[in-house]
């Protein structure tokens, strides 16, 4: 059976059904969690996809932030679950505080949405560990509020501590400068997601369910869903482990009661 | 038995703004209009959002401390925006009962 993986819903989500149909291609089960309920239903994994939730009056993410969905989401991160939030997603766990750093208005003040390439700076993550070694990726962007911010001590603490977790780079593959093209947004450090500390948290603003086909222009966006679905599969298994001892328990003990 | 409870509706305005260092890109774009009005000596323009809202309390120090909870908690990002809350003055006093 395949590995469960929960897409929330927000009023204003549009990247959802794109998302899920990538995470089936991608070998999970996906499964819709609506914004009102903060019970995640047992899932393996949980996304967070792009879009305007609660269209993102006020700022980018911050009322989705108190809905009951969030409730639940914090507390299965806390516990270990895995989470990816893509684009609004990234925006929605900044604004929680589930991983450092705020999105601003982009650079440009216009509203980005074309192809970029980007380089995973980690490939031992649940995100990233299908990911061939410097191998850069092609996907799209599409937001208007996208340029990373934290202080300059928080971001060398994110540096230190191998929390950058990609970055736009150019042709040469470097880390793109601020104003450079190859940076939409104006992030610093060129900055295009990050992971939290315990490793079980993760964002960026480009769109990998957008390159899940060749036929999109890019597949590249695939090796981020393979490596988000393996990695729920090898969490659902510890789990299912237990469940199976628990299982083999009721087995003995019912075969004592047949005797 | 029954408690007469006297509440006022107090009126305020929540100024946010980008912290100082914060990239301003919308106070930059106002700036870089000015010279096309011909306007001169202008500087340092930053861009924030204003919010006004009422607030029954018994009085104006307990309706400040609930609007300056819910700027710190949802209407400023303390990582890149700063606030200032302005009194408007109480706009009623309302008079209800409760009781049991």
């Amino acid at each position: 059976m395949s590995v469960r993986v929960g897409v929330v819903v927000f009023p204003g989500s549009n990247c959802d059904a794109d998302t899920a149909w990538a995470l089936a291609r991608a070998g999970a089960e996906p499964v819709e969690l609506w914004h009102e309920h903060a019970d995640l239903g047992g899932v393996a994994a949980v996304v967070l996809p792009g879009g305007f939730a609660y269209g993102d009056y006020l700022r980018a993410g911050v009322i989705a932030r108190f809905s009951p969905v969030m409730r639940g989401v914090a507390a299965y991160a806390a516990d270990g679950g895995l989470v990816l939030g893509i684009c609004n997603g990234f925006q929605v766990l900044a604004e929680a505080g589930l991983l450092p750093g705020a999105l601003l208005r982009n650079r440009s003040l216009r509203f980005v949405c074309r192809d970029v390439t980007i380089r995973a700076e980690r490939a031992d993550t649940f995100l990233t560990r299908a990911v061939p070694e410097r191998r850069a990726l092609r996907m799209p962007v599409a937001h208007g509020e996208g340029c990373y911010y934290a202080d300059k001590a928080t971001l060398d603490d994110l540096e230190r501590d191998g929390r950058v977790l990609f970055r736009y780079v150019d042709a040469a593959g470097s880390p793109a400068g601020v104003e450079d093209r190859e940076n939409p947004n104006g992030s610093l450090r060129a900055i295009a997601g990050v992971i939290n500390a315990a490793g079980n948290v993760a964002g960026l603003m480009p769109h990998p369910e957008r390159a899940a086909d060749a036929l999109l222009g890019s597949d590249d966006g695939m090796l981020l869903l393979r490596s988000l679905v393996e990695s729920a599969a090898a969490r659902a298994q510890g789990g299912s482990a237990t469940r199976e001892g628990g299982r083999a328990r009721t087995l003995t003990m019912t075969a004592g009661t047949g005797q | 038995m029954n408690a007469e409870i006297i509440a006022a509706r107090f009126r305020f305005a929540v100024n946010v703004l980008p912290k100082d260092g914060i990239l301003d890109p919308q106070g930059r774009a106002v700036e870089q209009s000015l010279p096309h009005l011909g306007l001169a000596g202008i500087e340092q323009v930053r861009v924030g959002r204003r919010i006004e809202l009422s607030v029954d309390a018994p009085d104006a120090a307990t309706a400040r401390g609930v609007v300056d909870e819910l700027a710190r908690e949802l209407l400023c990002n303390p990582m890149i925006e700063q606030y200032a809350i302005e009194a408007l003055g109480a706009i009623s006093a309302a008079r209800g009962e409760a009781g049991g």
